[in-house]
């Protein structure tokens, strides 16, 4: 009996501890960010109107939800530089995770062909930048890609430029950095996948004529599908809210959503537009997650 | 069956591993110069260290990320752990779809969203922000990682050692400790060593939380390297890095001596 009621309570902390945890730090949050992107900017301490008491009554709670009001959101959708910046995020993340998938995909299946007892050390290397700091790794593209950076000096001394091309503070920069930044990503679960595939098969397709190039398209490719949809997942949404890159390798004309959140609770101090921009965000990341899901779910009841 | 590289794929793992590592290499050498010039150099000098060590807001900075890092770590890797035991050994249980969600959401999550949430919840439960209100979002994000990181061990781990030590009297407590920790050791060790690194490198959830008193070393990097490039920031990235890689090397020996 005593046992019994012990293990219950055993199991009763493992899942109760961390839920409990995530509900507070994780669920709680996102109620607040609803609540207060309802709400209007006040100078006051907080930044905004109305405060909630738990505790105030009825009264308090009716006046409370009664002052709640999608003005923000209105706001958003009326300015064009808010539109203009989720729009541009969203090209900017779609146009990365293709470069991701360009540049990523030749060096996945570089290393799923390689000697099985080279694997291992390849896929450390791979995963050791990601160890390294993020915002180091981009500093680092400053001082290569800035006028009188090491990339010009090179191109300059090579006299295949005759000028110092301005590569900091655009768009390409942006583009740079963040393909840089999350490679990794991509890698990983492009090679997860590349690497289960049987080799025989492309030899089956081979001995029965196929050209290479055509043996890898119809075969290889299909096969790691699961591969390069997890990996755009993973780089997509992240870089859909990345803040580090544009902001520091992006000019004043790289709008992203991230960095118009951060501005607009660092430099405007204007919360409750911050706060909705947060929920415009979660939509857009949302869908595609939805969509994968449907996906994995139909794949499965393919395979059944 | 060809064993050899083709040049094709050779061409892409130097060009890919060339790319990946160029630009830190370069943060390295460039740390050694002598010339005040980031871009120019003047010759073999450790002077950025030197200044490194007398700049007493970077020290102070860098003091207070290794302490919330640690604590962050090893807060996070217990609950991530449980976290992963839930979620492999407990079948079912009432809301976890929900459970898995609130998991594995903090991994994808934007940073700037998950910094804005944890801020409005410390303002609005009125807790002054600091070095506590740091610590306790980076670990928020960084559980999930230690999760992963476990639970795929524990999938892999055979079930029935743990089951015998149940039919010999033990109870799952003392199961779990002389049984499953230690076979699943390296994974938390790995864990750790994730959520210690992610908390240290974190600038976005550290600066919408943290308050005045609590800037931590990429806050500091992050304020300089809006300024420009500097050598001294060359010098504490390099160190940085030796760290970290002296860390996962020393990991890495360590859970292959484990296996």
């Amino acid at each position: 009996m005593i046992e019994a009621l012990r293990a219950r309570a055993g199991r009763l902390a493992v899942i109760g501890l961390p839920y409990l945890w995530l509900a507070i730090f994780f669920l709680l949050p996102f109620a607040i960010v609803l609540k207060i992107s309802m709400s209007d900017p006040a100078t006051a301490q907080p930044p905004y109107r109305p405060v909630l008491d738990i505790f105030g009554g009825v009264a308090h709670w009716r006046d409370f939800l009664l002052a709640l009001d999608f003005e923000n959101f209105e706001t958003l959708w009326s300015d064009s530089l808010y539109v203009h910046a989720a729009l541009s995020s969203l090209r900017i993340a779609l146009v990365s995770t293709g470069l991701l998938l360009f540049v990523g995909y030749p060096i996945a299946y570089a290393m799923a062909r390689a000697a099985p007892g080279l694997r291992p050390l390849f896929v450390a290397m791979v995963i050791l930048p990601f160890w390294t700091s993020f915002l180091i790794r981009v500093y680092a593209w400053i001082g290569i890609l800035k006028p009188e950076g090491l990339l010009n000096q090179l191109l300059l001394w090579l006299d295949i430029i005759a000028a110092p091309l301005a590569i900091l503070n655009t768009p390409t920069a942006v583009y740079i950095g963040i393909v840089y930044a999350y490679l990794p990503f991509m890698i990983l679960p492009l090679y997860a996948s590349l690497e289960r595939q049987d080799p025989t098969l492309i030899e089956a397709a081979q001995d029965l004529g196929a050209p290479a190039w055509k043996a890898f398209l119809t075969i290889t490719v299909p096969l790691s599908m699961p591969g390069i949809v997890a990996g755009a997942l993973l780089c997509f949404i992240p870089i859909v809210g990345e803040f580090v890159v544009p902001d520091l390798l992006g000019g004043s004309e790289t709008l992203m959503i991230g960095r118009t959140l951060w501005s607009e609770f660092f430099s405007n101090r204007d919360w409750p537009l911050a706060s909705a921009v947060a929920i415009v965000l979660l939509i857009i990341i949302v869908i595609p997650i939805v969509v994968y899901r449907e996906l994995e779910a139909e794949r499965w009841e393919a395979a059944r | 069956m060809k064993r050899r590289l083709s040049w094709v794929n050779a061409t892409s793992l130097t060009l890919g591993f060339a790319f990946l590592y160029l630009p830190i290499l370069l943060l390295v050498v460039y740390s050694f110069n002598a010339s005040q010039l980031v871009t120019v150099w003047g010759g073999f000098s450790t002077r950025w260290y030197g200044a490194l060590f007398r700049n007493e807001a970077l020290l102070e900075a860098a003091w207070v990320t290794i302490r919330i890092a640690f604590l962050t770590a090893l807060v996070a890797t217990v609950l991530g752990t449980l976290a992963a035991i839930a979620l492999v050994r407990n079948g079912r249980f009432a809301g976890r779809t929900l459970f898995t969600g609130l998991v594995y959401a903090p991994m994808v999550m934007p940073e700037v969203i998950t910094g804005l949430a944890l801020l409005l919840l410390f303002v609005s439960i009125g807790m002054d922000r600091g070095f506590w209100t740091v610590t306790l979002a980076h670990v928020t994000f960084t559980m999930c990682f230690v999760t992963v990181v476990v639970q795929s061990r524990l999938v892999a781990f055979d079930r029935s050692l743990e089951e015998a030590a149940l039919d010999l009297g033990a109870t799952p407590l003392s199961a779990f400790l002389t049984v499953t920790l230690p076979l699943i050791a390296p994974a938390v060790a790995a864990g750790f060593l994730l959520a210690f690194t992610l908390s240290l490198d974190d600038l976005v959830i550290a600066s919408f939380t943290s308050g005045p008193g609590a800037t931590t070393l990429p806050m500091r990097i992050y304020s300089q390297v809006r300024l420009g490039v500097t050598p001294e920031i060359n010098a504490a990235s390099t160190l940085l890095i030796g760290f970290v890689t002296a860390g996962v090397v020393a990991a890495a020996l360590l859970t292959k001596r484990a296996a």
